[in-house]
């Protein structure tokens, strides 16, 4: 064939071919024309309400309300008056010509993309925006909600609302860009009964691009379900009082009702500002960098020694174990002698029994016990002796999580075997090596969570009910776990004789011993423990944990103060404040009340300041 | 003497010409439109300046056709092209930067792409060359020359980092074809590009086995044998290409070796064979074939590595996308499925002038440019897309006929090389809009908005009218 001859074949063939393709774009398919009338039907996202959260008694803790996205398709934006602009949302003209210099960087990748330009814009700038926005083509409003807390209290536990980020929506597709989720707190654990659904509008544009009408008066459009309310088992007063207490002071109360397990106030101080919780990205920084570390939710997460109110606990083991009864009695000559060393204690009547070394807070009585606990001959060796004191530990829910529904719960440390061994060397240590667990000093750490759920469990006599946040309301089940008892693996029997010193610890008279006498109140019968922790780091930490009334208790409290020093001083008045305020309403002493509120104790604290 | 010369012009391609003009300036003002700027004349918009662009592409196009003498062509090619050379090398360094490439002077208000002008300073070289007397593609002084002339342009085109408009320069490979290079090179050319899609978008085992088979059956056809080579050529295909498969029920462990080199191995054993069987019969045809094998061995084997290492990032996600390797609607894939689904939703007769809503709306970027062909697929259809190809398609067939009629060498090898540049820019163009080829920005010839690449194409097709009003002279 001639050569030319297969030239034209071969031009004529690659015209076929492009036409054969034009006939199946344009004829054949049909996927094109249906995404051809998506472009032209704009979809809009219709974002839902997120449920509030309710306190309590049905007041609401966090709220809606209503702020605008500014939004920008950079491609569309026609020169505009900067100044103009930027006296709407007081801006810095800066600003807005950083934004368009990166616009400009990137604009390939942008294209024809519609980008948010500022966030959370109060209504009031919306509102002038609104007026002159003819002037600026190519900006445009979006209504978003933020979230706003009436009560103003409860910041790290209410948690914060963020937008999602990239590494966010590779993890979780099910949500889009622009979306929000609760990053942490309630926001994040209730993430799925808050959010609600997303919705649609169709739109129809003209030919000139520009939004008409809605299509078919929104007949095919899907409307935005919002999200279901929360009900919490805090008591948004009591909450609120509790971080007035805490103002200036490092630590953390935590409150709960004993019949069910429900908490009442969670409080870790320094938290974050809530004046800056529904806009944190803007003040991320600000706290992040905060040496006292308001994020460090330390009710939930800080793995404190628990001092004194440990004695409690090995109290009760030793009458579980059988080594002591309540008339068991202990010298204590300023302390526990062992070889030529000493934990000491300070001046107090001696002996004492059981319900007395509660109430003086004995340190010497709890060493000779744990001895006892861990020398029981039941036992071969201090190993199993030891596993078993752990085991029992452990049923008050120490060092472990409780599996509370506060997302950053953490559960503290409690030592091992392998601890020691790792210390002192396999076989080398003994009962004395590790005496100072007697008093809650040592290897042990827990959160002031655990505190307040061994003041409930002591409160309700042996069990208790996971500490949750949460009650249930309709359409949010709560957690079947939430309403089992756990049973400590001490006998029940054994608790009067302790919660008798816990009584006496508060309530005996004046000059008689009692540690607590600061958390007297008149006719609410508190039953308390003080605990005064050693802290390798400046001075002592105050600890209290109580419950009240006596019989059928309403609230168990533990509070915790860093750096306080005694905590019949610091911790024990605080915490009974908090149960005159839940059980009276308010308090009958005016004059503590002010001495709590004033005082700062932050400056004992140290910490690394940049 | 006016009438006649009149008379002499190709009437068809003029109006082809004005045609493709006409219909690319009404698309431009289609694409950007806008209410405030409705008139076509309106000179702060694209379409304005368009029409300003084909004035001035007229005036040229008239002043070659009666004022320069033709002969000055072939004389004034060599300098011509080596002035394009410099100022190719020039842009390099001192033009402004677009879209990442360097391939724009600027000069006050207009700005050129030098690349355009090589298209015609190339060709005019290329036909100076290659009607000098005694020039044989054969001899290897000559092949050399032709090699340097098109390969020189299209290497600084690549140093500019302008890849798909070096691309067209490959066209001239048809040019050579008909001016003497073998068929067979044809063939191969595009068995690579076969190959070289199997091999990424199905698997090097799959390129093997077709190339086993093909090569086979041209074997079989040259030796007249061919029943006896399908004989071998189904069953071995067919085993091969079952063979992951029963490797995976029988015997696993053939897995380790790798199908593609236990594939290589048998293939390669079956070739040996013929080469010894058919040893010193009529087999001049084997030593190529043999040749082409080897070559297209080699080629599989090292698609991943220039796949991976010497494409460009975006180059290769353009070609994943093609190949529905990768599918990137909001990445590398935007443009085309943006493109397709503007072509796609034009039906059969299309929306109607001024109607397209997805050209409109910037849903199709560089819609003026080098996505004009969505514009006229959205707005005139299915009848109106096939009326483009369709003149563009007698367009370039025209030129080929015109060429072979010359009896002057020098315009019948010009004439192809303009027929070269307007099939590689009409097919790489739409290819692209329609999804057939990768991403390619290069502009469709007279269409597309833009005074660089109008005048270019203008002065290139009209310097061969001009030839061809002439050939009566000779």
């Amino acid at each position: 064939m001639e050569k030319k001859n297969v030239l034209i074949i071969g031009v004529l063939v690659i015209g076929l071919i492009l036409i054969a393709q034009l006939f199946n774009l344009q004829i054949l398919q049909d996927e094109y024309k249906i995404t051809a009338e998506n472009n032209a039907y704009k979809h809009v996202t219709r974002y839902p309400v997120r449920g509030l959260i309710l306190d309590r008694n049905g007041n609401i803790l966090v709220e809606n309300k209503n702020t605008y996205d500014i939004m920008v398709t950079p491609i569309e934006v026609k020169e505009f008056d900067t100044l103009d602009f930027c006296s709407i949302f007081e801006l810095d003209p800066e600003f807005v010509k950083e934004k368009f210099r990166e616009y400009r960087k990137f604009r390939r990748k942008i294209g024809y993309q519609a980008l948010t330009f500022l966030k959370q814009v109060p209504s009031v700038q919306y509102s002038i925006f609104i007026e002159k926005s003819y002037k600026f083509p190519g900006f445009s409003a979006v209504s978003r909600n933020s979230r706003n807390y009436p009560f103003a209290a409860g910041a790290n536990l209410l948690g914060y609302v963020t937008e999602v980020d990239q590494n966010f929506i590779k993890r979780n597709p099910e949500y889009k860009s622009g979306d929000y989720v609760g990053a942490s707190g309630l926001e994040k654990s209730y993430e799925n009964v808050l959010k609600g659904e997303k919705g649609y509008s169709i739109l129809l544009r003209d030919v000139h691009n520009r939004i008409q009408s809605s299509f078919e008066d929104g007949a095919y459009d899907k409307p935005a379900i919002p999200g279901n309310n929360i009900v919490s088992t805090i008591d948004g007063y009591l909450q609120q009082y509790g971080e007035e207490l805490m103002k200036d002071k490092v630590g953390s109360v935590v409150a709960i009702e004993p019949s069910t397990g429900e908490i009442l106030a969670l409080i870790s101080s320094p938290g974050i500002n809530i004046e800056q919780l529904a806009s944190i990205n803007k003040h991320y920084k600000e706290i992040v960098n905060d040496p006292y570390k308001p994020m460090f939710n330390r009710a939930v997460m800080s793995a404190y020694p628990p001092g004194s109110v440990f004695k409690l606990v090995n109290g009760l083991i030793g009458l579980q174990e059988g080594v002591i009864t309540p008339e068991t009695r202990y010298n204590c000559s300023m302390g526990y002698h062992y070889g030529n060393r000493k934990l000491g204690c300070h001046a107090h009547p001696s002996p004492t029994n059981l319900t007395q070394s509660i109430m003086m807070s004995c340190n010497a009585y709890y060493c000779y016990t744990l001895k006892a606990i861990l020398e029981n001959d039941k036992y071969g060796n201090i190993y199993d002796a030891f596993n078993n004191w752990r085991e029992m530990v452990m049923s008050f829910g120490f060092g472990r999580k409780l599996g509370s529904d506060f997302p950053s719960e953490l559960g503290g440390t409690l030592p091992t075997t392998s601890t020691y061994d790792k210390i002192h060397g396999k076989n080398r240590w003994k009962a004395n090596s590790i005496i100072s667990l007697s008093i809650g000093q040592g290897e042990i750490g827990a959160t002031p969570l655990h505190l307040a759920n061994l003041a409930a469990t002591l409160a309700n006599r042996g069990y208790y009910y996971i500490p949750h946040l949460v009650k249930e309301s309709e359409g949010n089940p709560i957690d079947p776990r939430f309403k089992e008892k756990n049973y400590t693996l001490v006998d029940t029997s054994h608790f009067h004789k302790v919660i008798e010193g816990m009584y006496l610890a508060v309530n005996a008279a004046p000059g008689a011993g009692g540690t607590a006498r600061g958390a007297f109140v008149e006719g609410l019968d508190i039953c308390g423990k003080t605990g005064t922790a050693q802290n390798p780091h400046g001075k002592d930490n105050a600890v209290f944990i109580c419950f009240a009334p006596r019989e059928n208790p309403k609230i168990a409290i533990a509070a915790y103060i860093e750096n306080a020093g005694f905590g019949g001083t610091w911790a024990a008045p605080i915490a009974s404040l908090m149960v005159e305020k839940y059980l009276n309403g308010g308090s009958s002493r005016p004059d503590v009340e002010k001495r709590m509120k004033d005082a700062n104790l932050m400056q004992n604290v140290p910490v690394k300041r940049r | 003497m006016g009438n006649n010369r009149f008379g002499k012009i190709d009437i068809p391609l003029v109006i082809c010409y004005l045609l493709l003009v006409f219909i690319g300036w009404i698309n431009i003002f289609a694409s950007v439109y806008s209410e405030e700027h409705s008139s076509i004349f309106d000179m702060s918009q694209r379409y304005g300046m368009q029409f300003i662009w084909i004035l001035t592409a007229i005036v040229l196009a008239v002043s070659i056709l009666f004022l320069l003498n033709p002969k000055i062509y072939s004389v004034l090619s060599p300098p011509i092209y080596l002035f394009v050379c410099v100022l190719l090398i020039a842009v390099t360094f001192l033009g402004k930067e677009v879209n990442g490439s360097h391939s724009w002077f600027q000069i006050g208000p207009v700005s050129f792409q030098p690349a355009e002008i090589s298209k015609i300073s190339t060709s005019l070289f290329l036909a100076y060359i290659m009607s000098k007397y005694n020039f044989r593609l054969g001899k290897m002084q000559d092949a050399l020359s032709v090699a340097i002339t098109i390969l020189v342009p299209m290497a600084l085109i690549i140093l500019e980092k302008e890849t798909g408009s070096a691309l067209v320069y490959c066209g001239f490979i048809f040019l050579l074809y008909r001016e003497g290079l073998s068929g067979w090179v044809l063939v191969f050319g595009m068995l690579s590009i076969l190959l070289f899609v199997v091999t990424l978008a199905i698997s090097p085992l799959a390129a093997i086995i077709i190339l086993f088979a093909l090569s086979g059956i041209i074997n079989g056809i040259y030796t007249g044998r061919i029943l006896q080579h399908l004989c071998v050529i189904i069953p071995v295909s067919v085993l091969l290409g079952f063979m992951p498969a029963l490797s995976r029920e029988f015997i696993p462990s053939l897995a380790q070796f790798g199908f593609e080199y236990i594939a290589l191995g048998i293939t390669m054993g079956i070739a040996l064979f013929t080469i010894v069987k058919f040893k010193g019969k009529r087999v001049r045809h084997l030593k190529y074939l043999m040749l082409g094998f080897v070559c297209s061995i080699i080629l599989i084997f090292s698609v991943q590595f220039i796949f991976n290492n010497i494409l460009q990032p975006h180059q290769r996600s353009r070609i994943e996308n093609l190949l529905g390797i990768k599918e990137d609607l909001m990445g590398a894939g935007y443009n085309v499925h943006q493109s397709k689904i503007a072509i796609g939703s034009g039906g059969f007769i299309g929306k109607g002038f001024l109607k397209g809503t997805q050209t409109k709306f910037d849903f199709v970027p560089e819609q003026s440019t080098d996505f004009i062909f969505c514009t006229v697929g959205e707005e005139w259809g299915f009848l109106g897309s096939v009326l483009v190809i369709s003149i563009y398609m007698f367009l370039i067939t025209r030129l080929i006929i015109l060429s072979e009629r010359q009896k002057d060498r020098f315009a019948r090898i010009y004439g192809y090389c303009v027929a070269c540049c307007f099939f590689m820019h009409v097919f790489i163009n739409i290819g692209m809009t329609m999804g057939l080829v990768p991403v390619i920005g290069i502009p469709l010839p007279l269409l597309s908005y833009g005074g660089s690449s109008l005048w270019s194409f203008t002065v290139l097709l009209f310097i061969f009218i001009k030839l061809d009003m002439e050939r009566w002279r000779h």
